[in-house]
């Protein structure tokens, strides 16, 4: 039996000797936790910031909101909340078209029309000050800063909104929940509600959304008077939600964002466990000769392994340690690569929960990436001590200890991944796209190797066969290096062909001839005057597209209001106790008709009605009619201002939602709905941006109640905001690409005293320095061609796949990016390469030679 | 005290069997010195190998102390190996990490002995104990062998193993580290079982014995 103590002992010497060897390993797994804890820590501080900040996003206790004015019934139950001591505020929020007089600027902006009190919680920021709380005296508005930028506007300039006009009193500094997402659309302006009805603006078919804001007495639980009047709410289409059911959604929706960051930096951690694993088998060969003695004195096989995984586990918890300190100082730059995205203010704080949850799985993934090349001590026989180049035969066979790591490896892969992920599917699936990937990646290198055996390319000059016969020298890092640089590779080149696609998708829009500004709610007595306008500035016209509010009064002979009152339905029920698909019984649908399909649309079943005798018939968008549950031949009743209208599904259609056109849930057939009371969508297209500022404003002068949507703003918008998500991952990716530098690096250190004696050895036997850096030219050259062609082959499957599945779009290849990223690869490695080998060119052969 | 009978060793090589021993047979006293000698691929460090325990016989019987060494597993042998037997090498083998005196300590260490008062003293007697604290790479070939020596005696095993103990050293010190190893032998008792291919060294054996092609060709008492 060997002693425990000489276990630690020997333990505690080998250390003395081993940090610079194990630098490598200290390295990978630094880099590794260093990403995990960034997310796993900017995670906590989003959640403990939702929970910090979700009253004042919400503003209220309750929020009861309604896509319809409230009903007689809505507005008792709200007087009965107040007289039990509560404090309602009213909040309309619509968009509408402001004008500057001054500087004739026009704009379409997000008007939220409030009533004294709003917000209970959480404050509206304003410059001045003064102006929020001032706010209610006069006809007086205070904006977003970006509209009197756009407008040229300044504090105490008339913004007109509709009929009347409101003085600018100040712009709004921060106000809870203020994000990128929701000022896309246009930004934001309040004004005084008591002044909503002079403004004219809601007219027929406007949209809006009629909110009231609860602060209940002290004392009173928010959640039993949400439950209360939740049922009777519903039937009146009045959603109520607490501020526990904001933050769990709000929640919910912040985890997805930091979980698929989390899988990035899980993807750096396990990079870097491929790091550990070659550090420690160059680690081991290196110690073969002193377990051999030690062997031969009597030291048994598993205490010499306990020896050195325990160096391994002390290498990598510094490793650890060291690399949650640097996830703690990157995790401050999350918060601001993601501004404008995050509804909250994170404040970055130090959690010690996610540093020691990164400390624990760095060593513990750096064990079982070491266990491979640990269990080999077993396998040093003692008689090497005494035969010095005594090569084992070369039998690598798996026994059941090394099954046992590698199935171990696996497992804490998939539940590392279902950790970060949040659910195992999602954990399974990457776990399988990551092996997949590794698959491919050594599956290149073992293919490159046995090519450089197989075909060695005889014809070719000396140099270039050397080079390419070092691919499969004993011990050689091919496959280290292909998966270290393949990897960082193909994780890049997914992310740039996922972004190129995604802007594609949007920049479809900017075609040339495709229309980029839609007017809305243009009254039907308006509708000759506009297209008189539109020609008269020689501007195309497209519609105008009729547009027909209406509800669903009941769904295959059952009414609406059952359905919504019924929790037990298939969906389930969410935080509100509302049906999960609740939205599409209670929402407000604006359908058209029309006799012909358009082009971003796709009849998937059933038939269209082309001019056939089509008596009520409507054609479904196919993912609402699964929310509803229905299919072609069911009944569905609408209820148009009143009006009954009975209809029966003609068929189902798939749409392409991404190419902002004028699209609808709902299509009648012609014949149904002509004379229901309407407005209308008109399209058009002008070309320079200042050009649409000026149509904007002449409609905006003649036509208040119309707004125009510059969907080329709108898309810019958008781009920005991608980019911003895209940022946030390459971060990400960035921990990926320095684990992969760092392994190569480690790779290349190993093998190079050799590589310096074998070239000091060929210049003595004649070789030029050019003839050298061929060798290694041609060497590196392959490896970053296998590495980069296998890593463009992995994004391409991988970024098709994520178009295909997750995005549900189309998939074009992007070659420009993917050759730029070749190059940069190729030239990375043979850089590396050419740098790691400096030695062989400079240092004179003798002292190379003599230096044993 | 050492005995093995009808040893044979065979490696598969290229696809076809290679003999390297063939039917060795002899028998060692206790306290005894023997030399093996023979040409380079003659047998004699497989022959080693098998008679410390580190490698199986293909066929035969090794007894160490008693104890059949072709019965026991790995583990087993190790802890023979730990308590009867030291070993002296070609290249000395030092563990380059630890210094002089934690060299000495090990295999006292894997007893679970405390070993500094024991190793002081050894490396006071090979002369060294001045430069216990030196790493092996500071230590010049002759006084590598000298702590490798220190090493080797620290458990007071039964017998030693030295394989070319003088190979990668000149004349004089070569002679000096036999003198001392010639000199443990009387001492301490300890059976001394040398391999070599110098005749001058095998001259200071009390018993010779040589190998060629596997077999074993004389055996002679001094």
């Amino acid at each position: 039996m060997t002693p425990p103590g000489f276990v630690l002992r020997m333990a505690v010497r080998e250390l003395r000797a081993a940090p610079r060897r194990l630098l490598p390993l200290v390295g990978s797994v630094a880099i590794g936790v260093a990403a995990l804890v960034a997310v796993a820590s900017f995670a906590d501080n989003v959640r403990d910031s939702v929970r910090a900040q979700a009253q004042s996003l919400l503003g209220a206790d309750l929020a009861l909101t309604s896509r319809r004015p409230f009903t007689p019934v809505a507005r008792g139950v709200l007087d009965s909340i107040a007289a039990s001591g509560a404090r309602v505020a009213r909040v309309t929020r619509f968009s509408a078209m402001a004008y500057v007089p001054r500087t004739t600027g026009s704009r379409l902006v997000q008007i939220e029309a409030v009533e004294p009190g709003y917000p209970f919680y959480g404050k509206i920021v304003t410059v001045p000050a003064a102006a929020w709380s001032g706010l209610q005296e006069g006809r007086f508005v205070v904006a977003d800063p970006s509209l009197l930028a756009a407008l040229g506007a300044r504090v105490g300039d008339t913004l007109s909104l509709g009929d009347t006009r409101f003085t600018i009193t100040g712009s709004i500094e921060s106000a809870p929940g203020n994000t990128g997402l929701r000022t896309a659309l246009g930004p934001k302006v309040y004004i005084p509600a008591r002044f909503l009805g002079e403004t004219r603006l809601l007219g027929f078919g406007s949209r809006a959304e009629y909110a009231a804001f609860v602060q209940l007495a002290p004392g009173r639980p928010a959640q039993a008077v949400a439950d209360r009047y939740r049922a009777p709410m519903r039937a009146e289409r009045v959603r109520v939600r607490t501020v526990a059911e904001d933050r769990n959604d709000l929640e919910d929706t912040l985890s997805r964002l930091t979980r698929y960051l989390g899988l990035v930096g899980l993807v750096a951690l396990l990079l870097g466990g491929i790091g550990v694993s070659s550090a420690m088998v160059v680690f081991m060969r290196q110690r073969r000769e002193t377990i051999a003695v030690l062997r031969c004195l009597g030291a048994g096989a598993w205490p010499l392994l306990a020896v050195y995984a325990l160096e391994a586990a002390v290498m990598a918890l510094a490793g650890s340690v060291i690399g949650a300190a640097g996830g703690m100082a990157a995790q401050r730059a999350l918060p601001r690569l993601l501004a404008g995205l995050l509804p909250i203010d994170v404040q970055p704080r130090i959690s010690w929960s996610a540093a020691a949850a990164g400390v624990g799985v760095g060593v513990w993934i750096a064990l079982l990436f070491a266990a491979m090349p640990l269990l080999s001590v077993r396998r040093v026989p003692p008689l090497a001590a005494l035969r010095q180049p005594y090569e084992s035969e070369g039998r690598r066979r798996l026994d059941a200890w090394g099954a046992a790591a590698a199935l171990a490896l696996v497992a804490s892969c998939v539940v590392l991944a279902a950790w970060q992920a949040g659910s195992w599917r999602h954990g399974a699936v990457f776990s399988a796209g990551i092996a997949v990937a590794l698959l491919v990646l050594w599956g290149a290198a073992w293919a490159l190797a046995a090519a450089a055996r197989r075909w060695a390319p005889t014809r070719l000059p000396y140099v270039w066969r050397q080079g390419v016969a070092n691919l499969q020298r004993p011990s050689n890092q091919t496959a280290t290096i292909v998966l270290a640089i393949g990897f960082g590779a193909f994780l890049l080149g997914t992310l740039l062909l996922v972004q190129a696609n995604l802007l594609r998708t949007l920049r479809l829009t900017g075609g040339p001839a495709r229309p980029n500004l839609v007017l809305f709610d243009v009254q039907p007595d308006q509708r000759l005057a506009i297209d008189r306008l539109l020609g008269d500035g020689g501007l195309p016209s497209v519609g105008p597209v009729p547009i027909v509010p209406m509800r669903l009064q009941s769904v295959k002979g059952r009414p609406v209001a059952a359905i919504l009152a019924d929790t037990s339905n298939d969906a389930g029920a969410d935080d509100s106790g509302e049906p999960r698909n609740g939205w599409a019984f209670r929402r407000e649908y604006r359908s058209t008709y029309r006799d012909t399909i358009v082009a971003s649309e796709r009849v998937v079943k059933g038939s269209w009605w082309h001019g056939k005798e089509a008596a009520g018939e409507v054609s479904l968008e196919s993912e609402v009619a699964g929310e509803l549950g229905v299919t072609v031949g069911d009944t569905i009743v609408w209820d148009v201002q009143g009006v009954e209208i009975p209809t029966r599904v003609a068929s189902l259609r798939d749409v392409e939602w991404a190419r902002f056109e004028p699209n609808f849930f709902v299509v009648f057939a012609p014949g149904i709905i002509e004379t229901a009371p309407q407005s209308f969508a008109i399209l058009t297209r002008i070309e320079r941006a200042e050009d649409r500022g000026v149509f904007q404003r002449r409609l905006a002068e003649r036509f208040p109640n119309v707004s125009t949507l510059d969907l080329s703003s709108v898309q810019q918008t958008l781009e920005g905001l991608i980019s911003r998500v895209v940022l946030a991952i390459r971060f990400m990716a960035f921990f990926t690409l320095a684990t992969g530098a760092l392994v190569l690096a480690g790779a290349l250190a190993t093998s190079r005293f050799q590589r310096v004696r074998e070239g000091a050895l060929l210049r003595t036997l004649g070789a030029t320095r050019a003839q050298l850096v061929r060798v290694v030219l041609a060497e590196y050259l392959s490896l970053g061609v296998m590495a980069s062609v296998a890593a463009v082959a992995l994004a391409l499957a991988a970024a098709w796949a994520l178009a295909r599945f997750l995005f549900e779009g189309e998939f074009t290849p992007a070659p420009l990016p993917l050759a730029g990223l070749v190059l940069a690869v190729v030239g990375l490695t043979v850089g590396v390469g050419l740098l790691n080998s400096r030695d062989v060119f400079r240092r004179p052969p003798l002292e190379v030679l003599r230096s044993e | 005290m050492l005995s093995c009978a009808s040893l044979t060793k065979t490696y598969a090589s290229g696809g076809r069997p290679l003999t390297v021993l063939n039917n060795i047979t002899l028998e060692v006293d206790p306290g005894a010195f023997v030399a093996v000698l023979g040409p380079s691929g003659s047998g004699k460090t497989t022959l080693l190998g098998l008679l410390a325990g580190l490698d199986r016989p293909t066929s035969g019987t090794v007894h160490l102390d008693g104890q059949e060494i072709g019965a026991l597993d790995e583990d087993r042998r190790a802890r023979l190996r730990a308590e009867k037997v030291g070993f002296v090498f070609q290249s000395f083998q030092l563990i380059p990490t630890l210094t002089a005196i934690e060299n000495v300590q090990v295999p006292l260490e894997l007893r679970g002995e405390v070993a500094r008062a024991r190793a002081v003293e050894l490396l006071t007697r090979v002369g060294l104990d001045d430069r216990r604290d030196h790493y092996p790479a500071q230590l010049s070939g002759g006084e590598q062998q000298r702590v490798a020596l220190a090493r080797a005696f620290s458990t007071r095993p039964r017998v030693l193993f030295a394989d070319e103990p003088t190979g990668n050293l000149d004349t004089a010190t070569g002679a000096t580290i036999i003198d001392l190893m010639a000199e443990l032998n009387r001492d301490t008792g300890t059976t001394l079982i040398l391999v070599t291919h110098d005749l001058e060294l095998a001259a200071r054996a009390r018993r010779t014995i040589r190998l060629s092609g596997g077999r074993l060709v004389t055996d002679t008492a001094a």
